[in-house]
């Protein structure tokens, strides 16, 4: 198994170094590092607006540029949160309670270094994670029928809408939302048309890009408008030489990161629970971990180190159902899933098989984008800097036409731009009563594959529901989401305590002041 | 009872009731089928039913939990003119893109979006609108020759 999983690997950089492909691939980190670098576009507005570019390109360069978008955007929020205080993404709330304290000692440079360093190292392991772990998920899912597959779907829908941020209730609430986004249109086996309402350009269902625009695009700028007046640029002036730490840092850092990194992993086994969760829960092992923890949010290092490694090492780990199940984990994952299915690739355990350029390529391009990221970060930095100084009142104007355009070009329709103006207004009051609209990602990618197979899972047995107690997988899945909705209820009842403390932090970290996921 | 009209679980439990309900209630115009040969409503109508259960539990949730102190459904600052502006921008994209073409569309949507912010001034955003005019039907006309004509006169 080990040789096989290498001699794969060999082949992954083969096709990663075709020429095209790392282009793409540079293309994506590039581009996704200079965009999320922009303070106020989260990693995924940023996947969102570049989405419809990569409708032109192959499947594997679309996946590995998205894939390079995504990993970028998150490296460059991070810059954003260092050196703003600005966390663009959740992930990022905790690296800004010491790391914009560190800006401000005039150590921002150091951070910044320090957290490419983590990423790298996080990441690093995430793949090597998703080498091995990946094949051996695969032969296991292989075996599932339409029953298994049905209830492993509910647990990754359930625990993807519970263990996110907010109530639980709520996302479950969003999560249907997106299950009922994914239905309209014409149905696959009868072709009867769906809560349609009689428009010709909904029958072939609600466009993903419309979708992701409107929640992430519209509803964001609505929510951010005359928010972002006052950014202090003060203390952002880094300059190549800033970034290396000094010796004494390091040896703090580095066995932070390795903490981190298995905070990170560990957390990412965990169905649902994404790079926020793990980058809280690192920060909160750092702090037990160190002997000072009372200078933790005064500027340690330590605190910028673990929480990224962590978020990427869970980053990476998330990769691993999306690619070998079909089933993602968060918003950000069902977004490139949903880009391999617009592709015309069919997600789930058969994709290893039937695309291994894709899946190989991704693993060995996340090495070799990692790597650019480190590469390219060091001499742009200051490039960086400069953008972070463009005022959000130029910023959100541009991007809307990027959100107008990206849509329009999906399918050369201007009704799904309207249709994007609609869904980005409900987004926005969705917003304001607390629903957090990452779920109706989730949902809606997941969908129709869930419909398909429930259906195909009760004609198998005639008809009798009980088949999914009966078959020991299902019902294993089954009795997990027991398990993640029984915990959720005792959590809620008896240590609200614990919650109302989660919940101070996250605000008090400015949370709040972060787009949603 | 003022307190109940001022929480957001109130609303946000209603508007999942209420959906639900519209969900159910439609999806039985479709075949729903039997269990053994699913019609296509059937999925739509207990997925319609769920959200109403759900719903119902956001609101009783709600109203059993005290009022929070400062909760308030609407932000803090009523963004008026930005919303409006955001909205109207890719509105006027597509009015100005069947009519006048890309060109004019571009300049258009982002013009307006501009004055959605409060220091916007007619000469900046104009400015703004410009320049990614040129370099947004660069990109997207020239380089990723997305069908859509820069100018056309579609009356």
């Amino acid at each position: 198994m080990f040789a096989s999983a290498l001699t794969d690997l060999w082949y992954g950089f083969g096709v990663a170094f075709e020429p095209q492909n790392i282009m793409w691939c540079f293309v994506g980190v590039l581009v996704g590092n200079m965009v999320g670098v922009l303070p106020g576009m989260g990693p995924l507005a940023t996947i969102s607006v570049l989405l419809p570019l990569t409708f032109g390109i192959k499947p594997v360069g679309a996946i590995l540029m998205l894939s390079g978008v995504f990993y970028g955007a998150q490296y460059g929020g991070a810059i954003c949160s260092i050196l703003l205080n600005l966390p663009c993404h959740p992930p990022h709330a905790v690296t800004c309670l010491d790391g914009f304290p560190l800006t401000k000692q005039g150590r921002g440079g150091a951070a910044l270094g320090i957290t490419v360093l983590s990423s790298f190292v996080g990441a690093s392991w995430g793949i090597t994670e998703m080498i091995f772990l990946a094949p051996v998920l695969v032969r296991i899912a292989l075996e599932f029928g339409p029953t298994e597959i049905c209830s492993l779907m509910l647990l990754g829908l359930l625990a993807g809408s519970t263990l996110a941020r907010g109530s639980p209730l709520k996302g479950i609430a969003m999560t249907c939302l997106g299950l009922l986004l994914g239905i309209v249109g014409t149905d696959i086996e009868t072709g009867t048309a769906r809560f349609t309402f009689g428009i010709q350009s909904l029958f072939d269902g609600v466009e993903l890009v419309g979708l992701a625009l409107g929640l992430f695009g519209i509803a964001e700028f609505m929510k951010s408008v005359n928010q972002y007046s006052d950014i202090n640029t003060r203390y952002s002036n880094v300059g190549l030489r800033d970034l290396r730490p000094t010796r004494d840092e390091l040896r703090r850092a580095i066995p932070a990161m390795f903490r981190g990194t298995i905070v990170g992993s560990l957390c990412s086994l965990i169905p649902g629970t994404g790079p926020t969760i793990a980058s809280f829960i690192a920060y909160a092992a750092e702090k037990k971990f160190s002997k000072t923890p009372e200078k933790f949010g005064t500027g340690m290092i330590e605190g910028v180190a673990s929480p990224e490694a962590s978020t990427h090492s869970s980053v990476q780990g998330d990769f691993i159902p999306t690619m070998s199940l079909g089933i993602p984990g968060d918003a950000v994952m069902a977004l490139i899933l949903g880009a391999l299915m617009i592709q015309g690739i069919v997600p789930g355990p058969q994709l290893i098989k039937e695309h291994p350029d894709i899946f190989w390529g991704l693993i060995a391009s996340f090495w070799i984008g990692n790597i650019m990221l480190v590469v390219l970060n060091v001499p742009l930095i200051g490039l960086w800097v400069k953008l972070l100084m463009i005022p959000y009142k130029y910023l959100y104007p541009s991007a809307l036409f990027f959100v107008a355009i990206g849509v329009y070009s999906t399918n050369n329709d201007m009704f799904q731009v309207g249709e994007t103006v609609v869904i980005g207004l409900v987004g926005y009051l969705l917003l304001l009563l607390d629903f957090h609209p990452a779920s109706i990602l989730l949902g809606f990618v997941l969908g129709p594959r869930l419909e398909e197979n429930f259906r195909r899972s009760m004609l198998i047995s005639r008809g009798d529901v009980l088949v999914f107690l009966e078959r020991p997988i299902s019902a294993f899945f089954l009795f997990l989401c027991a398990v993640l909705l029984l915990a959720q209820i005792y959590v809620r009842l008896r240590k609200p305590k614990a919650l109302a403390a989660l919940a101070l932090a996250e605000s008090a970290t400015g949370a709040a002041k972060a787009p949603a996921e | 009872m003022q307190n109940l009209l001022q929480k957001k679980d109130f609303y946000a439990g209603l508007f999942m009731v209420l959906l639900g309900a519209g969900v159910t209630l439609n999806s039985t115009t479709y075949k729903l089928g039997t269990f053994m040969h699913m019609g296509p409503g059937m999925f739509p109508f207990m997925l319609g039913i769920i959200m109403m259960f759900v719903g119902a539990l956001i609101f009783i949730t709600g109203v059993a939990t005290p009022l929070e102190a400062g909760e308030k459904i609407l932000p803090d600052s009523m963004e008026w003119r930005g919303w409006a502006c955001i909205l109207a921008g890719p509105l006027m994209f597509i009015l100005f893109g069947v009519y006048f073409g890309m060109a004019a569309a571009t300049f258009m949507c982002v013009f307006v979006a501009a004055l959605g912010d409060k220091t916007a001034t007619i000469k900046n955003s104009a400015i703004l609108a410009a320049g990614i005019t040129v370099g947004g039907c660069f990109l997207f006309s020239y380089v990723l020759k997305v069908p859509f004509p820069l100018f056309r006169w579609g009356f």
